[in-house]
């Protein structure tokens, strides 16, 4: 359709917190954590924020382009997780790394990295003039995670990832899906001190009904996948490599089981990062490449899921 | 039916044979835990065409079954 990925980068905070630190902190262990969600270790901000190093991937994903901050026409951000809800991430990115053109930030939780890819898709189509769109999935989630909920916080860790797009020909079909509703996944905002307002707010953290994001995500993803292979008249055996959202190890293994594929197909670095949200794509998309295993011509399925409930897969040739 | 699809599951996940497997065994005692039965929840919708979450009060194979055969009226 309207671009091909260029560049890619991703920044993660040194500071590592095992399965066994938080075993100090909340009532879990290695194995529990392990078996269940397939992590073992996540990286956690020390004092840095989200446009912070959201900014580190964009950069290192520029470096990789060999592209320079002045001929960017557009950057493209996502966080559920910014130090400010204005500016957004996007345009505190943009100051950062010293570059001039529009920004804007897409909420769409953990699938927002490929509704950036979609938006950029967009933005090509109708700015003829556009060469190279940068997006960044950047998040601190340690940010919004309840400390003493072991059921969410082993889960989640932060982290940024970013892709610098050329106009191309890279990006072949989209299934993009909205099922609606706040019941399974939630972040609360802060409802404020209106004195003409008193409704009930949960607490500003991650909500999340687990049996009910398992049942959602893994037919989110066979679905999407089934749908791409189909519209496009491929078999699994024409895609590299299937870059889903690193939610858990275990949807995604039985997504895989589901769709009749070998797990080997599936991209996973969980058990480094944990779920990073809206960063994960890009972070396992930079590592994938990184580790040698991709090939430009390469046809790759990228495909996320989470709250909205929003999900989206895309067929891209790499 | 029922009863013999979700036994025929559960010896093939978790390795033990079928025959040692009854209504009152305990999903503990198999290894079962909460995403397992969300993954046999979903093959169990396939397999009947039924919409089907397990409620933590599902706690041994007849309660399972007793659950399952509710939705397809086989109870």
């Amino acid at each position: 359709m309207s671009f091909r990925i260029l560049g890619t980068g991703m920044y993660v905070p040194p500071k590592a917190v095992t399965n066994d630190d938080l075993a100090q902190i909340v009532e879990t262990n290695d194995e529990w954590i392990t078996k269940r969600v397939g992590v073992k270790e996540r990286r956690i901000s020390e004092n840095e924020w989200t446009s912070e190093m959201g900014a580190k991937a964009a950069q290192a994903a520029l470096a990789d382009a060999g592209v320079k901050v002045e001929e960017l026409d557009m950057i493209l951000a996502a966080s559920v997780s910014g130090e400010t809800v204005s500016p957004s991430m996007a345009t505190m990115i943009q100051h950062r790394i010293g570059a001039t053109c529009p920004a804007m930030e897409i909420n769409a939780a953990c699938a927002a990295f490929l509704y950036l890819l979609e938006t950029a898709a967009a933005f090509f189509a109708l700015h003829k003039d556009y060469q190279k769109i940068l997006v960044v999935g950047c998040e601190r989630m340690s940010g919004i995670l309840d400390w003493t909920d072991r059921s969410t916080c082993v889960i989640f860790g932060d982290g940024s990832g970013a892709a610098v797009l050329e106009r191309g020909e890279g990006y072949l079909d989209s299934v993009l899906t909205v099922k609606g509703g706040d019941d399974v996944i939630k972040i609360p905002h802060f409802p404020g001190t209106s004195p003409f307002f008193d409704r009930e707010q949960d607490s500003p953290y991650i909500h999340m009904k687990g049996q009910e994001t398992f049942k959602y995500a893994v037919s989110a993803i066979s679905s999407d996948i089934t749908a791409l292979l189909e519209r496009n008249h491929l078999t699994i055996d024409d895609i590299a490599w299937i870059v889903p959202h690193q939610a858990n190890v275990r949807i995604i293994d039985f997504a895989s089981k589901r769709l009749g594929i070998d797990p080997a197909k599936m991209f996973v670095n969980i058990e480094k990062y944990g779920n990073t949200s809206s960063a994960s794509v890009p972070i396992a998309l930079h590592e994938l490449k990184e580790s040698g295993q991709l090939h430009r011509g390469d046809k790759i399925i990228l495909c996320a899921f989470g709250g909205g409930l929003s999900n989206m897969a895309c067929l891209i040739e790499y | 039916m029922v009863k013999d699809k979700i036994i025929e599951m559960l010896a093939e996940s978790t390795d033990t044979d079928a025959a040692e497997i009854t209504l009152d065994t305990k999903f503990s005692d198999l290894g079962i835990d909460s995403l397992d039965m969300t993954e046999m929840a979903m093959d169990l919708e396939d397999a009947f065409d039924i919409e089907f979450t397990p409620s933590p009060e599902i706690t041994t194979v007849g309660k399972l079954v007793e659950a399952v055969e509710k939705l397809t009226g086989e109870a």
